[in-house]
Parts: C-alpha cells; sequence; structure tokens
C-alpha cells in the first residue's frame, strides 16, 4: 500500500513537449509510472517517449482515462492549465513550477476545493511511491520500498532524509513534497491523515523548516496519532527576517523560529534530530518501541 | 517587494481610499512653502522597517523653521540600519477615532484575509485576539458588501462611518488584487469630524508577480548590490557574515548545509541556492559571485534531482581552469548522474564527496588550515 499514488494510477503531463516536461516524463516512464497521456496546446498529434500528445485536458480525457496530472509550465501560464485540468475533472493535481503569483496559487486552490480535488505544490519535487509510480522531478535511485511515510516542504532536503532512510536499510511507503511556497496545497496535516490510515505505513518522518506555522500545526494533530513520528527541522541558523530561498522560509515578528517548532513537536511526543544522519537511527528506535508497545 | 509609505498611499489614493495631503522631501527645499499651505505638519522618515515611530522617526511641526530643522535632522538619521533618504511631510489630522485594516494572506487557509480592529494606531502585535477581527474571503466572489456589513457590526461602528469604513475595505481589496499584493494595511484608518483618511500605509507586493505589475509601480531595491546579481541569474543569495562560502541546490539543503557548518564549529558567508539550473554560465556566475565575498573556503553541496551532477562537475572544472581559484574547495555530489559527475572531477584530480558529513567536516578543517583529521568531529 502507499498513499495517493499506486501502480495503477494513469498520469497525464501538461507541459510535455518543453525541456522539463519531456526529459522528466522519460525518467517517470522509466520508473514505472504510468503516463497515458501528455497536453501540450498546438502540439496535438505529436508523441513523447511513445506518448500521444494532445490539444487540451478535455481531449486527452476523452481519449484516455486518467487519475492525475503534472504540470510542468512556465510560471505565468500555470493558473490557466491548473484550472483547466481540475474543471476536467481531475482529482490529484501536481505542480512543480516554482514562482507562481501567489493570487494565480488563490484562485487555483479556490477553485480545487469546489471540484473536491487534492493539490500537491506549487515549487514542489512531487509525490513517490518507492516500486510502483512517481509523479515529480526526484531521482530515481535514491527510494527504496518500505514502510516508512516521508513529508516534506523542501525537495532536495527530502532527497537527503530519504537517502539517509534508504542508506541506514529503511524503506519508503511513500514521499510527498509539499512544496516551498507561502501557499500550497496539501498540508502536513492532510498527508499525516493519510500515512495514519495506511496500513503498510509504519511511521512517519516530517521533513520541515523555519517559516510559517505549518509544523507547529501539524504537531496538534500528532498529538492524536497511533503512528510514531520523527522530525528533521532546516533553518537552525537561520537570521531572523531573511528570506532562505523559499518564500514561506523567513522568521518574521519572531514567529516561525526553529525553536518554536521543536517545542511543539517534542510536546506532541515527536523525535526531533539533530543532524540529518541521526534520522534513521531515530526511526529504528520508534520502530522498536512501537513493537515493544504492541508485543512487549 | 515593500513599498514605501509615501508610494503605498499615492496607490491608495488613485484608487478613492483618502490620504492626507502630503508630499515628499529629500532637502529642505519647499519646505517652508508647503507648511504655510497646510499648518502643522507631521515629518515622517521613510524608511521599509517597522517600529519608526517608536525609533524617532517621526516629528511633529508648527513652525516652518522648526519643520525645516527636524527634516534636515532626519535625514541624516539611521532608523534600523536605514539611512533616512526621504521624508513625507503630511498635515497634521485632528483623530477621533483610530482603527486597523488590512488585507493579506492566510497560508494555512490558502485565501485572502480581512483584518480589522477598532484599536487602530498602535503596534499591531500588541493589539488583543479578541479585538482583531478576521474575515477570510473567498477569492472566487472577492470581497463583497453584505461582508464588510458584518465586520463593521463586528466592530460596533454604526450608521455613516460603518458605511464609510466598510466602502474603505471594497477599496482596499480592489488594491490588494489589482497590485498583486500579499499585504495592504493601513493603520491607522483615522476617522475625523469630516472625512477618514489613511493616516499610515504597508504595502508589498508578490515578487512572482512582477511581470504583469502596473506600469504606476514603483520599483524598490531591497537587496545589496551582490543579491541583486545573484537574483538576475535565478539565483536565490543571501549575505552573512560567517567563513565559509556555500553553494547548494534547492532552498532546504541550503539551509541544511548552513545548519550543519554551525553544528561543527564554522560559519556561512552566505546562503546561496543555485537552483535547478546547472548550466556552465549559470554556475560560473555563482562561483564568482561566492568568491567575490572573499570566504576561507568553499563548500558546494549538489543533491542532483532536476540538477545533474555531471554537468555541475563539468562547469567548475571550467570555471576552476578560468578562474584563480586559491582557497580550498570541497564538492558533494550525489543524485542524478553522480557517477558521471565524480569521474569528470577525478580526473582533474579534485576529490568529491557522497557523504555530507564527510564534506562539512573536511571543509572546515581546510578551512582551518587542513591539519585536522576529518573524521575526529564524531
Amino acid at each position: 500500500m502507499s498513499i495517493i499514488i499506486n501502480e495503477t494510477t494513469r498520469i497525464i503531463v501538461q507541459g510535455i513537449t518543453g525541456t522539463q516536461g519531456q526529459f522528466h516524463t522519460g525518467q517517470m516512464l522509466a520508473y514505472g509510472s504510468k503516463i497515458v497521456g501528455g497536453v501540450s496546446p498546438g502540439k496535438g498529434g505529436q508523441e513523447v517517449h511513445g506518448v500521444p500528445v494532445f490539444d487540451t485536458v478535455e481531449e486527452a480525457l476523452l481519449v484516455q482515462q486518467a487519475d492525475a496530472s503534472v504540470i510542468f509550465v512556465p510560471a505565468k501560464l500555470v493558473k490557466d492549465c491548473a484550472l483547466e485540468s481540475l474543471d476536467a475533472g481531475i482529482k490529484t493535481l501536481v505542480i512543480i513550477t516554482e514562482h507562481v503569483p501567489l493570487h494565480d496559487t488563490l484562485e487555483i486552490m479556490a477553485f480545487s476545493e469546489k471540484k473536491q480535488a487534492e493539490i500537491i505544490g506549487p515549487n514542489t519535487y512531487g509525490l513517490i511511491s518507492p516500486g510502483q509510480s512517481k509523479i515529480g522531478i526526484m531521482p530515481n535511485n535514491i527510494f527504496t520500498p518500505g514502510e516508512v511515510g516521508v513529508v516534506a516542504r523542501s525537495g532536495t532536503l527530502s532527497y537527503e532524509i530519504v537517502y539517509q532512510l534508504t542508506s541506514a536499510g529503511i524503506g519508503q511507503s511513500s514521499v510527498v513534497g509539499l512544496g516551498g511556497d507561502r501557499v500550497v496545497g496539501m498540508s502536513f496535516i492532510q498527508v499525516l491523515e493519510k500515512f495514519e490510515a495506511d496500513p503498510k505505513t509504519q511511521a512517519v518522518v516530517l521533513v520541515g523548516e523555519i517559516g510559517g506555522n505549518a509544523e507547529e500545526e501539524a504537531a496538534h494533530y500528532i498529538k492524536g496519532m497511533r503512528k510514531p513520528v520523527v522530525a528533521f527541522l532546516a533553518g537552525k541558523s537561520a537570521p531572523p527576517g531573511k528570506r532562505m530561498g523559499h518564500a514561506g522560509a523567513i522568521i518574521e515578528r519572531g514567529k516561525g523560529t526553529f525553536e518554536s517548532k521543536v517545542k511543539a513537536l517534542t510536546a506532541a511526543g515527536v523525535s526531533v534530530a539533530n543532524l540529518p544522519w541521526e534520522v534513521g537511527p531515530l526511526v529504528k528506535q520508534v520502530l522498536a518501541q512501537g513493537s515493544e508497545e504492541i508485543y512487549g | 517587494m515593500k513599498l514605501y509609505e509615501y508610494m503605498a498611499k499615492e496607490i491608495l489614493q488613485n484608487n478613492g481610499i483618502p490620504v492626507p495631503r502630503g508630499a515628499v522631501f529629500t532637502g529642505v527645499e519647499g519646505v517652508e512653502a508647503f507648511i504655510e499651505k497646510t499648518g502643522p505638519v507631521a515629518i515622517k522618515s521613510q524608511v521599509l522597517s517597522g517600529g519608526r515611530g517608536k525609533a524617532g522617526g517621526i516629528k511633529f511641526a508648527t513652525e516652518p523653521q522648526d519643520a525645516i530643522s527636524k527634516v534636515q535632522a532626519l535625514l541624516v538619521t539611521e532608523i534600523k540600519g536605514c539611512q533616512v533618504e526621504r521624508v513625507l511631510i503630511e498635515e497634521k489630522v485632528s483623530i477621533e477615532r483610530e482603527i486597523y485594516l488590512a488585507i493579506t494572506i492566510d497560508g494555512a487557509k490558502r485565501k485572502p484575509v480581512l483584518l480589522a480592529s477598532i484599536a487602530g494606531g498602535m503596534d499591531i502585535e500588541q493589539v488583543p485576539e479578541e479585538q482583531m477581527i478576521k474575515r477570510f474571503i473567498d477569492i472566487t466572489i472577492g470581497l463583497q458588501p453584505y461582508a464588510t456589513r458584518e465586520v463593521t457590526r463586528q466592530m460596533g461602528l454604526k450608521g455613516r462611518e460603518a458605511q464609510q469604513i466598510g466602502d474603505i475595505m471594497l477599496k482596499l481589496y480592489q488594491v490588494f488584487r489589482k497590485y498583486d499584493a500579499e499585504l495592504v494595511e493601513i493603520n491607522p484608518l483615522v476617522v475625523t469630524s469630516t472625512q477618514v483618511l489613511a493616516a499610515d500605509a504597508k504595502m508589498t507586493l508578490d515578487d512572482d508577480a512582477v511581470f504583469r505589475y502596473l506600469p504606476e509601480v514603483p520599483w524598490v531595491e531591497e537587496k545589496t548590490a551582490v543579491e541583486k546579481k545573484a537574483a538576475d541569474l535565478g539565483i536565490s543569495y543571501v549575505e552573512l557574515d560567517g567563513d565559509i562560502g556555500v553553494m547548494a541546490n534547492g532552498a532546504g539543503i541550503t539551509m541544511a548545509t548552513l545548519d550543519l557548518l554551525q553544528h561543527f564549529g564554522s560559519s556561512a558567508r552566505n546562503f546561496m541556492d543555485a537552483g535547478g539550473g546547472s548550466s556552465l554560465q549559470a554556475t560560473a556566475a555563482a562561483l564568482e559571485i561566492l568568491l567575490s565575498t572573499k570566504p576561507k573556503a568553499l563548500l558546494i553541496n549538489i543533491f542532483g534531482g532536476i540538477t545533474r551532477c555531471d554537468e555541475v562537475a563539468s562547469a567548475f572544472v571550467q570555471v576552476k581552469n578560468t578562474l584563480d581559484l586559491k582557497i580550498p574547495v570541497v564538492i558533494r555530489l550525489i543524485g542524478t548522474n553522480e557517477d558521471l559527475g565524480t569521474a569528470i572531477l577525478k580526473e582533474q584530480g579534485i576529490e568529491s564527496f557522497k557523504n555530507i558529513e564527510e564534506a562539512v567536516t573536511k571543509v572546515i578543517s581546510l578551512q582551518n588550515g587542513g591539519g585536522a583529521n576529518v573524521h575526529n568531529y564524531q
């Protein structure tokens, strides 16, 4: 089992004829993802890695049944493409593009609520259920199937943590990148709920960073979770008032500090790792404790 | 992009929100003539940091001579590290009531939110929670008059005053949308016996919407020269004051790299997220920026996803052969095409690491003269 996507998930790629769209369609196919169509206005009738290209999402859905769509178009065009696939009935939408204007993101989110669709991103590497399917731009070789769920705000930092897990012999059920923007679709809590309900997932790793209060809100939910959670947070050394790359990663008016997040998570029973390579050992520890509680 | 008060007020005024009569001065010329027209004035330093009043950045004057000497004094003042380059002189308004109004974005609710309080005029952090009314806005319908009637009712406003303030809320929402704002704030909105005026205003616009800013939007440069150069290259860069220059790809891993340097007793000269690009040109420019800040050593930490390790490695080799690198450089390569990248570096006699801990401890030992055994840190 896994969350959100699995080996049966049928995917379309919006912006499939662009440089990134083409490259990552190839990578996703190589990983085993079921890419059933691509969309690129004016390019209908072409093929990319053997995948048929359509002019519109509605046209693609007339020919191919699809569950999810992934967007690789430039920031200015994201709103139109996202609304298009939501209107066409796509229920899982992954927006890889960064620098999407905030007001566009707000409109996309409002429409997705009306359509009861789930959005991952913008500014995300996507999500992967190792050994089954991936939607996004993550490297194929660092993931391994297993029982630990990972949810993160940051891309390459997730890779680092997943690499630490894999190196320690710990596989992953699903790995989800929420995106680094101030406003993103799925939240830590929504993903944690899915991991809590997923029979395969035994523990969850939360990868957070300074800024905002998403980690504090997640901590509130984690208090009621059955499954153990391990966290790693970036930004301990960041000075206040400086935006550290991600639009959301800023300590403002004394809020969003590293200390506040560690405090909230620790109080919720989360084991917070000080260093990236402590995550693996901590996961092993909480899993062992979990089985002691059940069998001991 | 944060706007100065006078810029924000010009936008508000052009969109139907009244502001006090005022003018911007970079010197004392014209101050006397202005005061003769208005009578008593407030002289306000134009800086982007908050808490300007407490820091002595706002003065009052009635006589032209007094105003001139206060303008002169303010124009040589620094407020929270920012040199005051302009003052806004405004007619002093008689206050009956001060109100707080703002529209911003709530990240958790993923909606615009109208914030309103009858406790205006003070530091907004100090307004008690129960006195701050929050109204989330469905962006597909926008802020509607009925919602402002409910908000003004909750504020305890009545009659004409409620109507006037409700009207300002609607206009403020229009400004928020029209200018791609992250924040529009009026604090205080002053109610006088005859009118309602935005006595102070803040506006922050979304940097990612810059391609569609309206032509009347002014440009405010907050970045240092080096930060600006980096931004033009699509590199996210923040100057810090430590020893080791850092280049990584991805904001999270860059932050974590900085944290690791601190953990092992060193510090970073900068935050540099070189992003997904790994072209020769971009890598060369990034390295030049790093070297221009004269760090004691460089740490390059690449976890290839969208970035390909072999491209970064080739770019680094070429740049190294053209630039005169006198400081130690440690490279960590992992992810997409890592074997190719490692091989390219090895051919040139450059060692690269796969393990982040080894890379960080190595660069610190080299920064300190290279004598330390890198494994001693554990």
